[in-house]
């Protein structure tokens, strides 16, 4: 495992120690259909994912609707059974463990939600909500449960007093807080967040952006971001998977990936981002992908990305490229991977246009 | 498309009068509630003319819908109160009777939603959609209006649109749908197009696709385009003027360039500092804006934004006491701020620019 | 869609079956279970003076000696193919559909049934037309003005209409109109024929107007639900975007989602009411089904209340397959999937 860059990582002490490793991860939903209800197909919604975890950084999973994201994150905490493949946190196979079995690895491996909205009972008080991890798993508390939610409240930047009210008195950034308070109760050591910003306002968003960053610095926590906003995922990363059609087409450092993307879907897809530059409008230098996603229901044979791509050959096809290392730390399935060698973005961008 | 004579002659009496296309003045939304009246758009005023485009910005709260909805007349009666002057090719939006503003909705004003999805019908065909819109408005023939949906279709880049034509929204993807609600904005020629989050719900590939055919599509059809979202970026990519709302009334005004190169209000700083850019070096740690927005019931007195301003102190008290009107910086460059010209120089000079 | 249709065609029949397990175990398991023997059955279809051996006689005769499942598979069997019943001196057929062979009146209830349908029939129809109209019409109205005096009067006497009894309307209506004004019949009814539709709706009108306006209190509760829901929906916008008119606003876009639950529950109430509409009926003297069970029920003649349990189970299974397909029809996002 490669080491992120030193710019960004905090100073963690056991850095560089796998905490999570998944394995030709699977899982598919089957489509029944007829008198029988016979199987007639299945949504693929996540099919052969291997990657790794280190402790104490930050991967992001990032890409389009039906890319399989989602499906991911919960086949990590487990909310959903895999259909094959492994899944080993800190040495062991949870990949097929019962719900009992589950319970002390929910303490170490949390989730939170994208919808401040739905993911708090609207009938529980702030305290009882922070506090239900608590007495589901059975933890003594010092100082009595209530002590402890307080300082989880003033931790996540809410004050103690808030207590006894109830979510619906709260912004949504402050909904956001409270379910990052609630994640924080059993000191997890994995993170998974799906899309935790996104249904924030901007100038909310970098507050809590900046909290999970300042969480992840005081309390070495390891976060596996799930994400569709490219610039959000630059600035949080360490490592970038970038996911199409329940696969990983590549993945790479952050700098790497945003400076030399080698996919042709990575480099569309860092194109198509809006930025907030007028001058940029005039340079219309940008990559177009022509019509959507393709269904997971059926999805292109071979390399999954060709019925978009402007550098399909015949190979891709019938033939699909593995993800292989081709620069150090820097994963790509690909059979004419962008900037190799000598070629710098902008080059490609031009090839991509003529 | 020739109009007629009529309506000629008010766009010559309309520029003879020095009203824009599109004129709103001190547009004013509230709305009564058992807590209080929602002030949520409290005072607004812009022009805009055919070929251009608008862009307002701001979060949730801030007005940019209800201002949009306005403009279309779309607000229940009765439930909302509205003044101000609101003058669409010469006429008067807020004293025309609601018959005559149906008549112009679909016709001459038209507006694509945020989610295509929930914005069009389940039960009936996109093609059944786009062919009441046409017919609203033009005594044709099912037939002729059918031909016409499926040219539509074609036009905003449905490939076989005669076979789409008889689908139903959900067959369509995310993309599509939002393509067959821009065909069904689009069938009557409208001189105004409101597009109010168009793109946040698509993926960013397609959000890209969208936003061209915008951008083209206003280029064929000529007409004034007023694009509402949260997304700066996308109003980078289509505005050519752009309106920074903040509870209800403009912070800032200017032109794209002004707006994205010298900002002048701080709630703006804040905006483009909150978000992590991806065409600049990254920065070690994002700049938020302080606190929560406001309620619209109990909006702050003074410059509403003054308790998350970083610069309110600056002011003598003025940001607590006085709400700052939107001024003339100079080259129509408006902003709304208590912070003297240099104060402002220098906190955009030395606090803001180096960090964005 | 074919699959769908057969398999809830398969659905509907195994139901069915389901139903006739049930409701044959209820009156002939039950007591059995109960302590009551064969003989204690058959000796309500015998004289009173007559001995015990005579009894177990006709308890042999009638089948009630057999093992449970034996009879059951005889009624069964009468069902599909039709059975003779060996009643005294002679043995009478009873055809298919063998719906049971009443022993007190000596009568198969099959032709009985068929009798009373069309009374029930056209009081349930008539009803649901009306109840659908005001009820529908109603919450439409109150939904476009909600909170306005019109809303709250208009839901206020749908609250009454949901909380009366229908022998209280019934009989307070029928001592006004009928006795009190002498407008309309006292009771009974005509069947329908191509001479005289207008009798046919004179002898019903009361009955039909105090059934509805229960139902109908409901559906404008229902209905004004509804409307409020869709007419914030983002399409309707959408469609007042378009420049239509509010009429066309109202009925095409909102009016259209708002009933598809009505449609749902119209559907089995008007199954569930073509089993029977026991008060109704009996308030107003109409020989429908309703009335039918009353009077099998009170001469606890077991072959015919199990005979209406059938027909009634019958028409709610078929009323939800209806129900299912018309979804189908009405929202192309249940035909896709």
């Amino acid at each position: 495992m490669t080491t992120t860059d030193a710019e960004s990582t905090p100073a963690v002490p056991k850095i560089g120690e796998e905490i999570l490793s998944v394995t030709s991860l699977v899982k598919h939903f089957p489509i029944r259909k007829g008198v029988l209800q016979r199987q007639v197909g299945a949504v693929q919604a996540v099919d052969g994912l291997t990657f790794n975890v280190t402790r104490g950084e930050t991967l992001s999973l990032v890409g389009e609707s039906g890319c399989g994201k989602t499906t991911t994150g919960r086949l990590l905490t487990r909310l959903l059974e895999p259909t094959s493949g492994e899944i080993v946190f800190e040495g062991r196979d949870i990949s097929h463990l019962r719900e009992g079995q589950m319970r002390p690895l929910r303490r170490d491996v949390q989730m939170i939600f994208q919808d401040p909205y739905g993911s708090l009972n609207p009938r529980h008080t702030v305290g009882k909500i922070v506090g239900a991890p608590f007495k589901l798993q059975h933890v003594k508390t010092e100082h009595g449960v209530k002590k402890a939610v307080q300082e989880l409240l003033e931790l996540v930047g809410l004050s103690p007093e808030h207590y006894n009210r109830y979510p619906h008195e709260f912004s949504g950034g402050q909904r956001q807080r409270i379910g990052i308070a609630r994640t924080l109760a059993l000191r997890p050591k994995l993170i998974v967040a799906d899309e935790p910003v996104s249904a924030l306002d901007v100038s909310i968003q970098a507050q809590v952006v900046n909290l999970l960053e300042d969480l992840q610095e005081e309390f070495d926590l390891t976060y596996v971001m799930i994400a569709h906003d490219l610039s959000v995922v630059r600035h949080v990363s360490d490592r970038v998977a970038v996911m199409y059609l329940g696969k990983i087409v590549e993945l790479a450092d952050r700098v790497d990936l945003y400076e030399k993307p080698m996919h042709p879907y990575t480099v569309a897809l860092l194109s198509a981002v809006p930025v907030p530059d007028t001058k940029r409008k005039a340079k219309q230098e940008r990559i177009r992908l022509q019509g959507d996603v393709p269904s997971p229901i059926n999805p292109p044979p071979a390399c999954r990305f060709h019925t978009r791509c402007w550098k399909a050959q015949d190979i891709c096809k019938a033939v699909e490229p593995p993800l292989v290392e081709l620069a150090p730390g820097h994963q790509t399935a690909c059979h004419f991977p962008e900037n190799q060698g000598t070629e710098t973005p902008a080059a490609a961008v031009d090839q991509a246009k003529s | 498309m020739t109009e007629p004579i009529e309506e000629v002659q008010d766009s010559v009496q309309r520029v003879a009068r020095g009203e824009a296309f599109l004129d709103v003045r001190d547009l004013k939304v509230h709305f009564p509630t058992d807590d209080g009246v929602v002030k949520s758009v409290d005072g607004i005023s812009f022009k805009l003319e055919r070929g251009k485009t608008l862009g307002i910005v701001g979060e949730s709260g801030s007005g940019k819908s209800v201002t949009s909805l306005s403009i279309m007349g779309l607000h229940p009666p009765g439930v909302a109160r509205i003044s101000g002057e609101i003058f669409l090719d010469g006429q008067d939006l807020v004293q025309a009777s609601r018959e005559e503003v149906r008549l112009l909705r679909g016709k001459r004003m038209a507006m694509i939603f945020q989610d295509p999805l929930s914005a069009m019908h389940p039960f009936y065909t996109v093609g059944h959609q786009i062919i009441e819109a046409y017919r609203v408005h033009n005594k044709v023939s099912k037939q002729v209006a059918k031909k016409h949906a499926i040219e539509m279709l074609d036009r905003v880049g449905i490939p076989q649109p005669d076979r789409r034509v008889d689908s139903y929204p959900h067959q369509f993807s995310g993309g599509m749908r939002q393509r067959a609600m821009i065909a069904m904005a689009l069938s009557c020629d409208p001189d105004l197009l409101i597009a109010d989050e168009p793109t946040t719900a698509l993926d960013v590939t397609v959000q890209a696709q969208i936003l061209d055919l915008i951008r083209d599509l206003q280029r064929e059809f000529n007409s004034a385009v007023i694009i509402i979202t949260h997304d700066l970026g996308v109003v980078a990519e289509l505005a050519d003027d752009i309106q920074v709302m903040y509870a209800g009334r403009a912070a800032e005004y200017g032109t794209a360039e002004e707006i994205f190169d010298e900002p002048q209000h701080p709630y703006t700083w804040g905006l483009l500092g909150s978000m992590p850019r991806i065409d600049r070096e990254r920065s070690e740690r994002l700049i938020p804006i302080k606190g929560t927005p406001p309620s619209l019931i109990n909006v702050p007195t003074g410059c509403a934004f003054n308790p998350r301003c970083n610069y309110a102190h600056l002011n003598g008290g003025a940001s607590e006491t006085d709400r700052p009107e939107l001024l003339d910086t100079g080259n129509g460059h408006m902003v709304a701020c208590h912070l003297s010209p240099q104060n402002r120089q220098q906190a955009w000079e030395t606090d803001i620019k180096p960090k964005l | 869609m074919l699959a769908y249709l057969i398999r809830r065609l398969i659905g509907a029949v195994v139901l069915l079956f389901i139903v006739t397990a049930v409701t044959f175990s209820i009156f002939f398991l039950v007591p059995r279970v109960g302590g009551a023997t064969a003989d204690d059955l058959a000796s309500r279809y015998v004289g009173r003076s007559v001995g015990k051996e005579q009894i177990h006689q006709t308890a042999e005769r009638l089948g009630f000696t057999d093992p449970l499942y034996v009879q059951y598979g005889r009624f069964v069997k009468g069902l599909v193919v039709g059975t003779d019943y060996n009643y005294g001196p002679s043995t009478e057929h009873c055809p298919p559909p063998c719906f049971g062979y009443s022993f007190l009146t000596q009568t198969p209830v099959w032709p009985d049934l068929v009798a009373r349908i069309p009374v029930t029939a056209s009081l349930a129809g008539g009803a649901a037309f009306i109840w659908l109209v005001t009820g529908v019409g109603t919450g439409v109205i109150s939904a476009l003005r909600r909170g306005s005096v019109l809303d709250r009067s208009l839901m206020s006497v749908a609250l009454a209409g949901v909380s009366l009894p229908i022998f209280f309307t019934g009989l307070l209506s029928l001592s006004i109109f009928s006795y009190g004004l002498g407008w309309t019949a006292q009771g009974g009814t005509n069947p329908l024929d191509e001479t005289n539709p207008i009798w046919w709706a004179y002898d019903l009108i009361l009955p039909w107007t105090t059934l509805a306006f229960l139902y109908a209190a409901a559906y404008a509760r229902l209905t004004r639900a509804g409307m409020l829901e869709t007419m914030n929906e983002d399409y309707v916008r959408t469609a007042r975007a378009k420049g239509l008119t509010e009429r066309d606003v109202v009925l095409r876009h909102g009016l259209r989602s708002a009933l598809t639950p009505i449609l749902t529950i119209f559907g089995l109430d008007l199954g569930l009411l073509m089993g029977g509409a026991i008060l109704t009926e009996t308030t107003f003297s109409l020989p429908g089904i309703g009335q039918y069970a009353v009077i099998a029920l009170r001469a606890n003649d077991l072959p015919k209340v199990l005979g209406v349990t059938l027909v009634a189970a019958f028409f709610i299974v078929l009323a939800n397959l209806i129900v299912d397909l018309l979804y189908a029809v009405v929202d192309p996002r249940v035909r896709i999937s």
